[in-house]
C-alpha cells in the first residue's frame, strides 16, 4: 500500500505523538489532560480505520450479498470512548480539588508548595 | 511411648512451656515452677530416647511437607542425641540459676525472658533432631531470632548495639552464605537429607567442593570461625544466664553441631579426604584456636572483663571441635562429639561463676577478683574445675575429649594439629591459672575511694550455688564416666564403642 | 448454580457497587461489601478446587460461542490469582470498617465502598476473562476506581498522587489498547486461546513485534516495573490505609498476571523469549529494581513510603522469576505474587493500625510503640520477617525457588544479589524494630495511647497467620504455582 493508502494510520501516529508530547512537556494539569485526550483519540482513529473494508458498506443488513465493513472495532471503540470520557471526568475533578487544596494547577508551583509544607 | 512420640514431645514440651510461662507471668513463683517442671519433663523425654538410639534406632518423624519434594523432618541420630541431651540436661540447671540471678539482680521483664528462653530451647532441640538441611536451617534461624530479645534484654543503648552485631553477623552469614549453600546442594543433588557417607559424592568435584565447604563453614556463623566470630563477644551484653546457656550451650553448640553434621552427613569424609580443595578448613580452624586464645590471654593480662575473656575462650574451644572434625577421620570426629559435651559442662560452670560473682559482689573485671575465693569458695572452686576442663587436665571432662582429638591427629599423621593443641593448651593454662591463683592466694585489695560495696559480701544466693555446683560435678563426672556420650560419639562415626 | 460461578465471580461485586452507592449509609454499605467480598472468596475457592480437579473451565458469556462471544477461561494460573485477590478483599473489608471511619469523611464512606467494590470487580475481571479487549475494559474499571480511592486520602498530596497515577495509568492502558488493536488487525480475533493459535502464523510481520512492544510498555507501567514505577510510592503513601493494603496486595499482582497471560499464553514463550528476547529487557530492569529500590527504602523516614519502595523491589523479584522462563523461575514468580500479597498486606495493615492510633507513620512516631501497641508491632515484625525471607514464613519459600531458579540457569551473581537484597530488607525492617522496641515513647501522656481496635487487629493477624501457615506448609501454594508455571510453559501437567 502506498503512503497515501495508509493516510489514516499516519494521522493516528501523528495524533499519538502530539498528545504524548503535550502530556510530557506541559506543566499545567488541565493541558496534560488535553494531551491525554488527544492521545486516546488517536487510538479511536486506529480502531475505526482498521474496521474499514475497501468497498464495504455500513454494517446494516441489506438484501443481497453486500460487503460490510467490520463492525466489531467500532463497537470496541465505543467502549473505549466511554472509558476515555470517564477518565477525563475523573482527571478534571481531581484538578478541581487540587486547585482547591493548593490554589494552583501548575505542577512546579504545586511541588514548591509541597516542599514548603 | 514410642520413640517417634518422644521426638515430637521433646520439641513440643519447651514450646508448651513457653505458652504456660506466658500465661502464668503474673505469678512469679508459679511461673518459675512451670519453667523447672517443663525442664524436668524435657530431660525425661530426651533421656528416654538415649537407650533407643544406642540400640541402633533412628526414629524419624515427618512434620509437614514444606514444598513438594521437601519435608520438614526430624530424625534422631547419635550426634543429635548428644546435642539434645546436653541442652536438655543443662536447661533445668540453668533455670535454677536464672531464678537466683534474675531475682538477685532485680531484672525487669522476667516473663519475657523465660518465654524466649523456652522458645530458644525448642529451637535448639529442632536443630539437634533436624533430619535434613532445610529443617536444620529453619531452626537455626529460629534460634537466632528467639535469642535476640534475650541478648538485648536490658534494652540499653549498649544492648541495642550488641544486638545489632549479633543479629547482623548471624543473619548475614546464614542468609547470605548458608542458605545459598543449601539451595546449591539441593540443586546439585536433588536432596537435602542427612545421609551416612554424604550426599555430594559424585555430584560435585574439585574446587566446587572447596567453595561449597567455604559457604557452609562461614555460613554457619554460630560456629564462630574467625573472622565471623565477632557476634560472640558482642552478645556478652546479655544477662549472664543467657550467656551461659546460649553462648556456652545452645547457640554456639548449634553452630559446631551443624558444622560437624554437614561435614559427616552432607560431604562425607571420603569426599573431603579426596579433595585437596577442602584443606583450608584445617588452617582456618587452627588459626582461630590460636588467635582466640591469644586474645583471651591479652584480656587476662590487662585484667579486663571476665565474660569477654570467657567469650574468646569459647571461640577457641569451638574451633577445637571444628579442627578435630576437619581432620576427616572417624576417631577425631568422635572426639569432636565428645568435646561438645565437655566444653558445654565446663563453660557453663565458668559463666555461672562469673554471674555468681556479679550477683554477690558486682564485680565484672578480672583485676577485682583478688582474694575472692575466700569469700566465695563454692563459686571459685567450681570456676577452678571449669578452668581445668578448658585446659584439658584431669580430673575434668575436657581431658577425655582432647585425648580423642589427639588420637585422631596421630592416626592421620596431622602433626600440625598436634602442635596447635599443645600450644593452645599452654595458652589456656596461661590465662586461666593466674585467675584461680589470684582468687585463692592473693590478699583482697581495699576498695578504692572507701566504697564499702565489696565488703561483707559472701556467697551468692542458694539457687546459684546449687546450679554451679551441679555443673562442676557434671564436669568431673564426665571424666570418670564418659561411657554414654562416648558410645553415642562412636555410634555417630560408625565405629563400635 | 456452579455452572455460572465464573460470571458470578465478577457479577457479585459489580452489583454490590451501585448498591453501596444507593444505600448512602456507611455501615450498610460496609455490610454489603462484606457479603460481596466473602462471596467472592467462596467462589474463588470453588473455582480453584474445580480447576484442580477437572482442568480448565470455559464459560461462554451470554451463551455466545468463542471466539465470537466473550469467553471466561479459568486455568490454574488465573484461578490462583483470583484466590489471591478475593482473599485479600475478604480480609481487607472487615479491617476497613474502623480504619475508614477514622480516615474518610462520613458522607463519603458509602461511596468509598462503591469504588472499592468496583475496583475489586475490575481486578477479578481482568483475571478471569479470556478476551483481550475485555481485559482492557476491566483494567480501566479497576484503575479508575483506584484513582478515586487514592484521592480520598486525607493529605492533599493524595490528590496529586492520584492525578499522577491517573496520567501514567491511562497512558499504560492506552498502550495496551494499541497493542490489542494491532493484534486484532493481524488476526481478526480477540479471544486469547484463538490468538495463541493464530499469532504464530503472522508473527513474522512487522506489526506483531510492534504490538508486543506496546503491550510490554503498557503492562510494565501498570505493574510499576522500574523505571516506570514513579506513580507508585506517592500513591501508596498518601492513600487511606485500607486502600494501600488493598492496592498494594492486589493491583500490581494482577498486572503481573497480565504479563504472564500475554507473553506466555498469547504470544507463547517461544516468541516472547526466543524471538523477542523479552528476558533481556526484563532481567536487567528487575535486577536494578530489586537493588536500587531496596537501597532507597533504607533511607525513607515515612514507613509507608519505605514499604512502597520495598514493593517495587519485590515486584522486581516476581519479574526476575518470570524472566528466567523456566519452570522453577516461573513457579517462584507466581508463588511470590501470593506470598508478597500476604506479607505486604500484613505490613500495611499493621501500619494502618499505627495510623489509626497515632495518626502518623513517620519513623519518629513509631518510637516506643512496642510497649504501647504490642500486637500491632508484633504483626509488623512478623510481616517484616516474612519480607526478609526468614524460614517458616512465606518469604522464605519464594526465595528458595528464586535462588534455585537462578542456580539452574547458572546465574550466580543474580542469586547473590537476591540474597544481598534480603539483607537490605533486614536493615530497613530493623530500623522500625529498634525505634519501636528500644526508644522511649515521646511525650508525657500517661497511657492515652492504646492498642488498635480488635476489628483491625484480627484481620491483620489473620494475614500474619496465613504468612506462617503457608511458610510451614507450602506444598499447596508451591504445588499450585508449579502447576501454573508448567501450564504456562506448556510442559506436561
Amino acid at each position: 500500500m502506498s503512503v497515501l493508502g495508509l493516510f489514516n494510520y499516519w494521522i493516528f501516529v501523528f495524533l499519538m505523538m502530539v498528545g504524548f508530547y503535550i502530556l510530557i512537556s506541559r506543566g499545567n494539569l488541565v493541558k496534560k489532560i488535553i494531551g491525554l485526550n488527544i492521545f486516546q483519540t488517536s487510538v479511536f482513529i486506529l480502531y475505526i480505520s482498521m474496521g474499514k473494508v475497501t468497498g464495504g458498506t455500513a454494517p446494516i443488513l441489506v438484501e443481497g450479498d453486500a460487503v460490510y465493513s467490520n463492525p466489531l472495532p467500532h463497537v470496541l471503540i465505543l467502549t473505549a470512548i466511554v472509558v476515555g470520557v470517564a477518565t477525563t471526568a475523573l482527571g478534571l475533578s481531581l484538578v478541581v480539588r487540587i486547585k482547591e487544596a493548593y490554589g494552583t494547577i501548575e505542577e512546579d508551583e504545586i511541588q514548591a508548595e509541597d516542599l514548603r509544607s | 511411648m514410642s520413640p517417634e512420640t518422644s521426638v515430637v514431645l521433646a520439641f513440643a514440651i519447651p514450646l508448651a512451656g513457653a505458652v504456660l510461662i506466658a500465661a502464668t507471668g503474673s505469678l512469679p513463683n508459679l511461673r518459675e515452677a512451670v519453667t523447672l517442671a517443663t525442664g524436668a519433663a524435657l530431660l525425661f523425654v530426651v533421656a528416654s530416647l538415649v537407650p533407643e538410639v544406642l540400640a541402633g534406632a533412628r526414629p524419624s518423624v515427618d512434620l509437614v511437607e514444606w514444598v513438594p519434594g521437601i519435608q520438614l523432618r526430624f530424625t534422631v541420630e547419635p550426634l543429635g542425641m548428644i546435642f539434645a541431651g546436653v541442652a536438655a540436661l543443662l536447661w533445668p540447671v540453668n533455670s535454677l540459676y536464672s531464678i537466683g540471678y534474675m531475682r538477685g539482680n532485680g531484672e525487669s521483664h522476667q516473663t519475657r525472658f523465660y518465654v524466649f528462653f523456652a522458645i530458644a530451647i525448642a529451637a535448639a532441640i529442632g536443630v539437634a533432631f533436624a533430619g535434613n538441611l532445610l529443617t536444620l536451617f529453619v531452626f537455626y534461624e529460629a534460634l537466632t531470632l528467639s535469642t535476640y530479645p534475650l541478648v538485648t534484654h536490658k534494652g540499653t543503648e549498649d544492648a541495642k548495639r550488641g544486638g545489632r552485631a549479633y543479629l547482623g553477623i548471624l543473619m548475614t552469614t546464614s542468609i547470605g552464605l548458608l542458605f545459598f549453600a543449601i539451595v546449591w546442594t539441593w540443586q546439585a543433588t536433588g536432596t537435602t537429607e542427612f545421609t551416612e557417607g554424604g550426599i555430594l559424592s559424585g555430584h560435585l568435584e574439585g574446587a566446587q567442593v572447596g567453595l561449597l565447604l567455604f559457604l557452609f563453614m562461614f555460613g554457619i556463623g554460630k560456629a564462630a570461625i574467625m573472622p565471623v566470630h565477632r557476634w560472640l563477644p558482642a552478645a556478652m551484653v546479655a544477662p549472664t544466664p543467657v550467656s551461659a546457656l546460649l553462648h556456652a550451650v545452645a547457640v554456639v553448640k548449634a553452630g559446631v553441631f551443624s558444622v560437624v553434621k554437614v561435614l559427616v552427613y552432607v560431604f562425607g569424609f571420603e569426599l573431603l579426604q579426596a579433595e585437596p580443595s577442602t584443606r583450608w578448613l584445617l588452617y582456618a580452624a587452627g588459626f582461630t584456636v590460636i588467635a582466640a586464645s591469644v586474645v583471651a590471654l591479652r584480656i587476662a593480662l590487662e585484667q579486663g572483663n571476665l565474660k569477654r575473656m570467657l567469650a574468646y575462650s569459647t571461640i577457641s574451644q569451638l574451633s577445637y571441635i571444628v579442627l578435630s572434625a576437619a581432620i576427616f577421620v572417624p576417631i577425631s570426629a568422635a572426639g569432636a562429639g565428645l568435646h561438645i559435651v565437655a566444653h558445654a559442662f565446663g563453660k557453663i560452670t565458668l559463666f555461672f561463676a562469673a554471674g555468681s560473682i556479679y550477683t554477690a559482689a558486682h564485680k565484672t573485671e578480672i583485676g577485682q577478683l583478688k582474694g575472692i575465693g575466700r569469700r566465695m569458695p563454692w563459686t571459685m572452686g567450681a570456676f577452678a574445675i571449669g578452668a581445668l576442663s578448658m585446659i584439658g587436665l584431669p580430673p575434668a571432662g575436657g581431658f577425655v575429649s582432647k585425648w580423642y582429638i589427639l588420637l585422631g591427629a596421630f592416626e592421620a599423621d596431622q602433626f600440625l594439629v598436634m602442635g596447635i593443641l599443645v600450644v593452645s593448651t599452654l595458652l589456656n593454662a596461661a590465662y586461666f591459672v593466674p585467675i584461680v591463683y589470684m582468687a585463692f592466694f592473693m590478699e583482697e585489695e581495699a576498695p578504692i575511694g572507701g566504697n564499702g560495696d565489696s565488703r561483707g559480701h559472701g556467697e551468692a544466693p542458694l539457687p546459684i550455688v546449687m546450679a554451679l555446683s551441679a555443673t562442676a560435678v557434671l564436669t568431673v563426672l564426665l571424666f570418670f564416666f564418659p561411657d554414654v556420650p562416648l558410645a553415642l560419639a562412636h555410634a555417630f562415626t560408625g565405629g563400635g564403642p | 448454580m456452579s455452572a455460572h460461578l465464573p460470571v458470578l465471580q465478577v457479577l457479585v461485586p459489580l452489583l454490590a457497587a451501585p448498591l453501596c452507592a444507593i444505600l448512602r449509609n456507611g455501615r450498610a454499605a460496609w455490610a454489603v461489601a462484606m457479603v460481596a467480598s466473602w462471596t467472592s472468596l467462596w467462589i474463588a475457592i470453588q473455582l480453584l478446587t474445580l480447576v484442580l480437579a477437572n482442568g480448565t473451565i470455559s464459560y461462554e458469556l451470554g451463551g455466545w460461542a468463542a471466539p465470537w462471544g466473550i469467553e471466561y477461561r479459568i486455568d490454574t494460573v488465573n484461578a490462583f490469582v483470583l484466590l489471591i485477590v478475593s482473599m485479600i478483599a475478604a480480609v481487607v473489608t472487615p479491617y476497613a470498617l474502623k480504619s475508614i471511619e477514622r480516615e474518610v469523611e462520613a458522607s463519603r464512606v458509602a461511596l468509598f465502598y462503591a469504588a472499592f467494590m468496583l475496583c475489586l470487580t475490575g481486578l477479578l475481571g481482568i483475571t478471569i476473562t479470556g478476551d483481550v479487549f475485555n481485559v482492557f475494559v476491566f483494567l480501566e474499571i479497576s484503575s479508575l476506581s483506584a484513582y478515586a480511592l487514592i484521592a480520598i486520602g486525607q493529605n492533599r498530596k493524595a490528590l496529586t498522587a492520584a492525578y499522577q497515577y491517573l496520567i501514567m495509568g491511562s497512558v499504560g492502558a492506552t498502550f495496551i489498547v494499541i497493542g490489542i488493536g494491532m493484534m486484532y488487525v493481524m488476526t481478526g480475533s480477540l479471544n486469547m486461546a484463538d490468538l495463541s493459535v493464530l499469532l504464530p502464523q503472522v508473527s513474522s510481520s512487522r506489526t506483531i513485534p510492534v504490538a508486543f512492544a506496546f503491550l510490554t510498555v503498557g503492562i510494565s507501567l501498570k505493574l510499576a516495573l522500574f523505571p516506570l514505577h514513579l506513580w507508585l510510592p506517592n500513591a501508596y503513601t498518601y492513600a487511606p490505609s485500607t486502600v494501600t493494603v488493598f492496592i498494594a496486595s492486589t493491583a500490581t499482582k494482577v498486572a503481573v498476571y497480565m504479563l504472564l497471560r500475554f507473553f506466555f499464553t498469547i504470544f507463547g514463550p517461544a516468541f516472547s523469549f526466543d524471538v523477542m528476547q523479552l528476558d533481556r529487557v526484563l532481567l536487567p530492569l528487575a535486577l536494578v529494581a530489586i537493588f536500587s529500590m531496596s537501597l532507597v527504602a533504607i533511607f525513607q523516614t515515612n514507613i509507608k513510603r519505605m514499604m512502597a519502595y520495598s514493593s517495587v523491589a519485590q515486584i522486581g523479584y516476581m519479574i526476575l522469576g518470570i524472566s528466567m522462563a523456566s519452570v522453577t523461575g516461573l513457579t517462584a514468580g507466581i508463588l511470590h505474587m501470593f506470598n508478597h500479597a500476604m506479607m505486604k498486606g500484613a505490613l500495611f495493615m499493621a501500619l494502618g493500625c499505627v495510623m489509626y492510633r497515632v495518626g502518623s507513620v513517620h519513623i519518629d512516631s513509631m518510637r516506643g510503640l512496642g510497649k504501647r501497641m504490642p500486637w500491632t508491632m508484633a504483626a509488623f515484625v512478623m510481616g517484616g520477617l516474612s519480607l526478609i525471607g526468614v524460614p517458616l514464613t512465606v518469604g522464605f519459600v519464594s526465595k528458595w525457588y528464586l535462588i534455585q531458579g537462578a542456580l539452574e540457569k547458572g546465574w550466580w551473581p543474580v542469586a547473590a544479589l537476591v540474597l544481598l537484597t534480603s539483607l537490605m530488607a533486614v536493615v530497613y525492617i530493623w530500623r522500625v524494630v529498634e525505634a519501636a522496641y528500644f526508644q522511649e515513647f515521646p511525650g508525657d501522656d500517661d497511657g492515652e495511647l492504646r492498642e488498635a481496635p480488635l476489628a483491625m487487629l484480627v484481620p491483620t493477624w489473620a494475614l500474619v497467620l496465613i504468612n506462617l501457615y503457608f511458610g510451614i506448609d507450602a506444598s499447596l501454594t508451591a504445588g499450585v504455582a508449579g502447576a501454573a508455571a508448567r501450564s504456562l510453559l506448556g510442559v506436561g501437567p
